[in-house]
Parts: structure tokens; C-alpha cells; sequence
């Protein structure tokens, strides 16, 4: 822990990091400006003993208006976790590749691609398909995206699938002569 | 990736391309395999025998040997296997796992279909014999369970191709399993198996549905 503290400390102004979070004792969590996202992962690499790539993932604030990417990475030396966190536009998801460094980052790039149309230029086989053959549609991770409708409208729903409210059901089954707003209609009741 | 027209279309690979092959004697001659590997006819239906005693034993021929192929699509592939083993032995009821579709009748669609599977799915059940039989295994090929909101999983398989026998459970045991094997025996032996029948009867309505999920078709119309 003490080596994580000192290291923090190093490279805090030279990277521009604006929050850590200690959210283990072997797990911190950094963020940074995009920008200063790759020189970061190489210095890490490089050396610091960060030499394993974990996962890249997204996350969509879709208030705010950005995506969150945070770059897991591992020492297996120290046996340390770091997670590096930035945010980039929504409206220009446009991020620095980072497959010179590790190899395998490029399959996590092609996925975000597709989950979330987050680019990333350069990135090898970026444009195939992964999951989604023929996706037409919004990119399925973003929160604008309605999965419920989008799947109600092609695949076919089962007519009877019904769902009762808990407590709109205890109620009525406790105070059955309380009255109360009519419900304009059931939940998934077509 | 090399600048081949893979990149328009994945299904134009190298081996899919029209091309003149020699053969060991020293001939020459053109394979198209668009053209020589996929029929170019829909399915016809196949009609029962002359007798019904005949229809009878065939019936009951067919439903001793349900050799299943052997391919999983969900979490439910993970309770198929054990019925292969000493304690579940599915082999005293005929059933047996077969390593292609050719070799096979029954196709068990074990758990949630993504339409990137159901496409695999689909070729591998055009692909089998006539006649063949297809099990829905768990709920999510009834009416999608827990995935029946997702953007990527089918809710219905029926409406893809043509079920004999659905076996409820979010996984149903490999015991489940067994009985939905003796339910699609009966059913075979009392001439309810008409499953290719009925895929050939409605072909045009089944390809109009799977092709209205599955934006890129690239394959053949006829895969068989």
C-alpha cells in the first residue's frame, strides 16, 4: 500500500490525475484527462510493473453526456489492481486506441464499437461484427437504446406474460375496500 | 484480412469462391460450391408410407433412435452431457449424441437463442435428415424467460422452426430431460412427428420470419 501512496504521488501532476478512490486494498482507482489516458498506460507498462490488461468497459452517463471508460490493469508483482477512468464526449465517442500496448485490448475496443459505438482509429479489425450480424439499429448499450420495445417490436412476444406489483398486490389483498386510482393498465398484460 | 470481398460479404469466403479444381487423376474440372454444395429447391413434404402398418413400424423405428446432434446454444447444453454418463445413461432409451447434423434427427435448442446462434441453428436444422425432430429445452425458447425484454435473444422458437416437444425449467434437470425424450417418442410413435412436414408446408412463412431478425442473410436460401 505504502508503494501505491509514493507511486500516486509521482505521477499525480505529471499525468494530470484528478481523483484516486481506494476502493480496496488492492484495488485503486484513477482518473485522468483523455488525453493523458495512453501516456499513463505505457508509463504503467512500462515501469511501474503493470504489465497485465485486464478488461476495458464503458459505462453510459447518459446525463452528463459522456462515457466513462475505465482500463483495468495488474501488478502481478505487487499483486495490485488499477483502474484507470476517463470521460470522453457522447456526442463525439472518439478515444485513443491502445492496442501497441497490449494485443488483446483491440477485442475489447471492437466490442465497445459495437455495444456502444465508441471509436477507436487504428484499432485492427475495429469494423467487424462481434455479437451483433447486421445490427441497424442504435448501438444496444446505450441507455437511449429501449430494449424492451426494440425486442417487444421483432421478436415475436409471447401474448401472456403477466406481472403483478407487489405492493399494489398486498394492498389490494389487505384493504380491499380502500379505495384507489384505477391503474390505466397492467403491466405486460396483452 | 486480405482485400478479398470478404469484407462486403463474410459468407464469399476463399473456399465459397467458383474455382477449377484437379482432381487426383489429373482431371480438371469447375466447382461452384454456391451453386454444387446447397440445393437450389425448397423441401418438399414427405409423404407416409403405402400401409399404416408400414407408417406404424417406421414410426416406431424412428422414435427408438433419437440420435441427437450434438450442439449446445445456452446454459441448458451443460445438462445434455450428463445424460451421456453411467447415472442418467440415456442410451438405454436410444438416445445417442452425434457429432453433425447429417448424422442426426433430433436438434435440441438448449437455452436462449441469440440470432447470431439461431443462424447456426437453422443451418444445422436444414442440414438434418428427414425426418427430424427439434426439443425445446427450458424456458427461454418458450416465451424467452429472463432474456424476454434482451435485444438480441428470440423469444419464441417456434416461430423459426417447427417444435415437437418443449421441456420447462430454468435449467430443467437432465431427469426433465429424459422425460421430454419419452414425451417425443410418444408423440413420434402416434405419427404426431411432423415437424420437417411442417417446415416444408410453411417454408416461405418460416424464411419470411427468420429473415426479418437476421439482417445480414448471407447464406443460401436452401441449406441443405
Amino acid at each position: 500500500m505504502e508503494d501505491m501512496t509514493t507511486l500516486i504521488k509521482a505521477l499525480r501532476s505529471r499525468f494530470g490525475i484528478t481523483d484516486i478512490r481506494e476502493q480496496r486494498e488492492d484495488l485503486t482507482f484513477l482518473s485522468v484527462p483523455k488525453d493523458r489516458v495512453i501516456p499513463l498506460l505505457t508509463h504503467l507498462r512500462d515501469h511501474e510493473g503493470f504489465s497485465s490488461f485486464i478488461l476495458l468497459t464503458a459505462v453510459d452517463w447518459m446525463e452528463e453526456e459522456v462515457f466513462q471508460l475505465t482500463y483495468m490493469l495488474n501488478n502481478p508483482e505487487e499483486k495490485h489492481n488499477l483502474g484507470i477512468r476517463t470521460q470522453i464526449s457522447r456526442e463525439e465517442p472518439v478515444m485513443e486506441s491502445a492496442h501497441h500496448l497490449w494485443e488483446h485490448v483491440a477485442t475489447f475496443q471492437r466490442e465497445l464499437k459495437e455495444m456502444f459505438g465508441i471509436v477507436f482509429p487504428g484499432s485492427p479489425h475495429l469494423n467487424e461484427e462481434f455479437l451483433l450480424e447486421g445490427w441497424d439499429n442504435l448501438p444496444p448499450m446505450r441507455r437511449d437504446f429501449d430494449t424492451k420495445k426494440y425486442s417487444e417490436e421483432t421478436y415475436f412476444p409471447r401474448p401472456g406474460r403477466k406481472t403483478k406489483d407487489p405492493a399494489e398486490h398486498m394492498k389490494e389483498k389487505l384493504y380491499p375496500n380502500e379505495p384507489r386510482p384505477q391503474r390505466a393498465s397492467q403491466k405486460g398484460d396483452d | 484480412m486480405s482485400d478479398h470481398s470478404y469484407e462486403q460479404d463474410p459468407f464469399l469466403r476463399p473456399e465459397n469462391e467458383k474455382r477449377r479444381v484437379i482432381s487426383p487423376d489429373g482431371e480438371q474440372y469447375e466447382v461452384d460450391p454456391m451453386q454444387d454444395y446447397f440445393c437450389n429447391a425448397p423441401p418438399r413434404e414427405h409423404k407416409p408410407a403405402y400401409s399404416k402398418v408400414v407408417e406404424k413400424f417406421l414410426n416406431w423405428a424412428r422414435a427408438e433412435s433419437l440420435w441427437v446432434l450434438g450442439y449446445g446454444t445456452g446454459c441448458g447444453s451443460i445438462e445434455i452431457y450428463p445424460l451421456m454418463t453411467p447415472r442418467f445413461d440415456a442410451y438405454r432409451f436410444g438416445v445417442q449424441q452425434r457429432p453433425t447434423p447429417r448424422q442426426s434427427n433430433v436438434l435440441i435448442i438448449s437455452g436462449y437463442l441469440s440470432v447470431k446462434t439461431l443462424k447456426r441453428a437453422i443451418r444445422s436444422y436444414e442440414q438434418m435428415q428427414n425426418p427430424k425432430f427439434v426439443m425445446g429445452l427450458g424456458s427461454c425458447t418458450i416465451n424467452g424467460g429472463m432474456y424476454w425484454d434482451s435485444y438480441n435473444t428470440i423469444n419464441r422458437l417456434d416461430h423459426y422452426m417447427p417444435v415437437d416437444v418443449y421441456v420447462v425449467g430454468c435449467m430443467p434437470r437432465p431427469e426433465a430431460l429424459l422425460a421430454g425424450f419419452e414425451k417425443l417418442k410418444k408423440i413420434i410413435k402416434e405419427g404426431r412427428g411432423e415437424g420437417a412436414n411442417e417446415y416444408a408446408r410453411n417454408f416461405d412463412w418460416y424464411k419470411a420470419n427468420q429473415k426479418k431478425i437476421i439482417k445480414d442473410w448471407n447464406m443460401p436460401d436452401y441449406n441443405w
